[in-house]
């Protein structure tokens, strides 16, 4: 095991991605990412058949992930919300066809410009789709400056298995707090890559990458297909961390920094007798419906701890199936909710529990 | 006005400072060395010596974690602060404070300059380096965390150090030895990097200012330092 170093998210996530192989970086820096991409600008240069290239644009550099993509080598580009909205178009082109890569957005503040402080109002764009058409996108939460690197490498391992593009989704916290952290080994991909634009070497028929079908038959054929491959991802991919659930009464769902806030909440509301659980999404999409269904069953009702108005609340309420009462308790525009506000929104919880009894 | 000379030996420090205080300290190092906790500390220390002490966040890089979130623990000391016009607005527009300039210009106050990290942090402090040489009584200290990724051997310390120097055109005087792993911190981890920071003095042929440690777990000569608290900790 490597020996503990003291790292920004944003720089974890930098060094576990040239630890998991990935040599190509494409971005255009914005807070609160920028390390990121200057970690890469860096290293990358110094390091064999390293390219790391500031592009004009997020558009251009999304575009250059794309081509990268289609040789078969691990690729990134990472940004905060205002540019991953301009990435959108090429992430529907990746993924419409097949490519593995990962991109990271390390949220801020929005609509529109925004502002630079945490947020995690990007959970629709980056469980739903963001981009046109019938895709998704392996999206996962870290939580700790530890997971943003464990997860980076989670990240590439996925995409090349399921020829997807994979995203990590933190926010500015994560990207700005310094934690000492273990980096990953050294490794890189071991998957197979037959498809990969590679030059034939006059000894096979060429590859072809495209998303362009003209016939619609075609077109579904290959929509239904990936749909097959994303049955099984959400068969076998969901990741989440269940705390203190065995007994719980009341159950708070939140991801990346909320989880923290709430795990805070958690040991308060504990030491006040009241037995409160959180189940933490480590990937969002596929989302851990099974377990809160299951939690349904248990307790008395949800809470979902959010730095939005209010967006995975929805994914909460569809896997309980209106089975309990589900509470917001959020903060937006770069605000953080706080232990106070859980506790208050627990307790407001339990009033409606108790009271409609 | 004239500067009051300050008569202090810092006993708590490493390296026993009999001698006058230079009256321009400047904090230089890689991105996320501690330039900033530093920085806020010795201010306040020489501050609690009785000495008029200017405290300068010339951060040009980082929007986030600055001198300017102890403003009013420092203005309680009475420490005078100078800061970027957009710092901590959530205006990510690094201009430099008109009222910088006093800090080279009225010798009559001490001056702390916690300076961005890495080269591109010191590209601010350009247009000073003029007044500073000219006044020469400076302390410009190098900042080390050897746990921080690129920082980690003493090679790469000394190639940052090199390039902190080019881009501002300024040498450094000595070197703080801050290598810490945020909250796992324990006196063994500052230990560990005796010989890394001996054999970076040796090399750069420069004295060792300090190695400094949290206060609840600094023993014998180190700088013992208060940390600042960030926002989003419970």
């Amino acid at each position: 095991m490597s020996e503990k170093v003291l790292m920004k998210g944003n720089e974890a996530i930098a060094e576990a991605a040239l630890r998991s192989g990935c040599r190509h970086y494409f971005g255009y820096p914005i807070t609160p990412q920028t390390e990121l991409t200057a970690y890469m600008a860096k290293r990358l240069p110094k390091m064999e058949g390293g390219v790391f290239l500031q592009a004009e644009s997020e558009i251009s550099a999304i575009n250059m992930v794309y081509g990268v993509a289609g040789t078969g080598k691990r690729v990134m580009t990472s940004s905060s919300s205002p540019g991953i909205s301009l990435k959108q178009e090429g992430i529907s082109y990746i993924a419409g066809s097949d490519l593995p890569a990962v991109i990271v957005n390390v949220q801020r503040g929005g609509p529109g410009l925004g502002g630079i402080q945490p947020s995690q109002s990007d959970y629709f764009q980056a469980t739903k789709g963001g981009g046109h058409g019938d895709y998704h996108l392996i999206v996962l939460a870290p939580s700790s400056v530890q997971e943003m690197a464990d997860l980076t490498s989670l990240a590439f391992d996925l995409a090349d298995k399921y020829r997807c593009p994979a995203m990590l989704l933190a926010d500015g916290t994560m990207g700005q707090m310094m934690e000492p952290v273990v980096l990953p080994e050294p490794k890189t991909g071991t998957v197979e890559k037959p498809w990969a634009v590679t030059g034939t070497q006059m000894k096979r028929e060429h590859n072809i990458i495209n998303s362009l079908y003209l016939s619609p038959e075609v077109l579904e054929k290959t929509n239904f297909e990936r749909y097959k491959r994303y049955e099984t991802i959400q068969e076998k991919e969901v990741r989440y961390e269940s705390y203190l659930m065995d007994d719980a009464d009341y159950c708070i769902v939140a991801f990346g920094i909320a989880a923290r806030v709430a795990k805070n909440a958690i040991t308060a509301l504990r030491n006040q007798g009241l037995k409160v659980g959180l189940i933490r999404p480590i990937t969002l999409w596929p989302f851990p419906s099974k377990a809160i269904r299951e939690a349904a069953d248990k307790v008395k009702g949800f809470v979902s701890v959010e730095l939005s108005m209010g967006q995975m609340i929805e994914d909460v309420r569809l896997a309980e199936e209106c089975r309990r009462p589900v509470l917001l308790c959020n903060r937006a525009g770069g605000m953080i909710p706080n232990v106070d506000m859980v506790i208050s929104s627990i307790n407001a919880l339990k009033n409606q529990v108790e009271g409609g009894r | 006005m004239s500067l009051r000379r300050a008569e202090v030996s810092f006993r708590s420090y490493a390296f026993l400072w009999d001698m006058d205080m230079k009256r321009v300290t400047l904090f230089c190092g890689h991105y996320g060395s501690g330039k900033t906790n530093i920085a806020v500390n010795y201010a306040l220390d020489l501050r609690s010596r009785g000495l008029e002490v200017t405290l300068a966040d010339l951060d040009i890089v980082n929007p986030y974690f600055r001198s300017k979130d102890s403003t009013a623990e420092l203005e309680k000391a009475k420490v005078k602060v100078i800061a970027l016009p957009f710092a901590n607005s959530s205006v990510d527009l690094p201009a430099l404070p008109s009222e910088a300039y006093s800090l080279v210009q009225d010798r009559s106050r001490y001056a702390v300059l916690d300076i961005g990290g890495d080269d591109r942090g010191a590209y601010a402090l350009g247009r000073f380096v003029p007044y500073i040489l000219e006044e020469n009584d400076y302390e410009m200290i190098y900042v080390v965390n050897f746990y921080r990724p690129l920082t980690e051997t003493v090679d790469q310390a000394l190639e940052v150090m090199g390039e902190i120097e080019s881009a501002c055109g300024l040498k450094f005087t000595s070197v703080i030895n801050n290598s810490n792993l945020g909250a796992e911190t324990t006196l063994d981890t500052v230990r560990k990097t005796a010989d890394k920071v001996s054999e970076l003095c040796r090399r750069s042929s420069l004295p060792l200012f300090a190695t400094t440690a949290e206060k609840s777990i600094a023993e014998g000569d180190m700088m013992p330092l208060k940390l600042q608290k960030r926002p989003f900790e419970a």
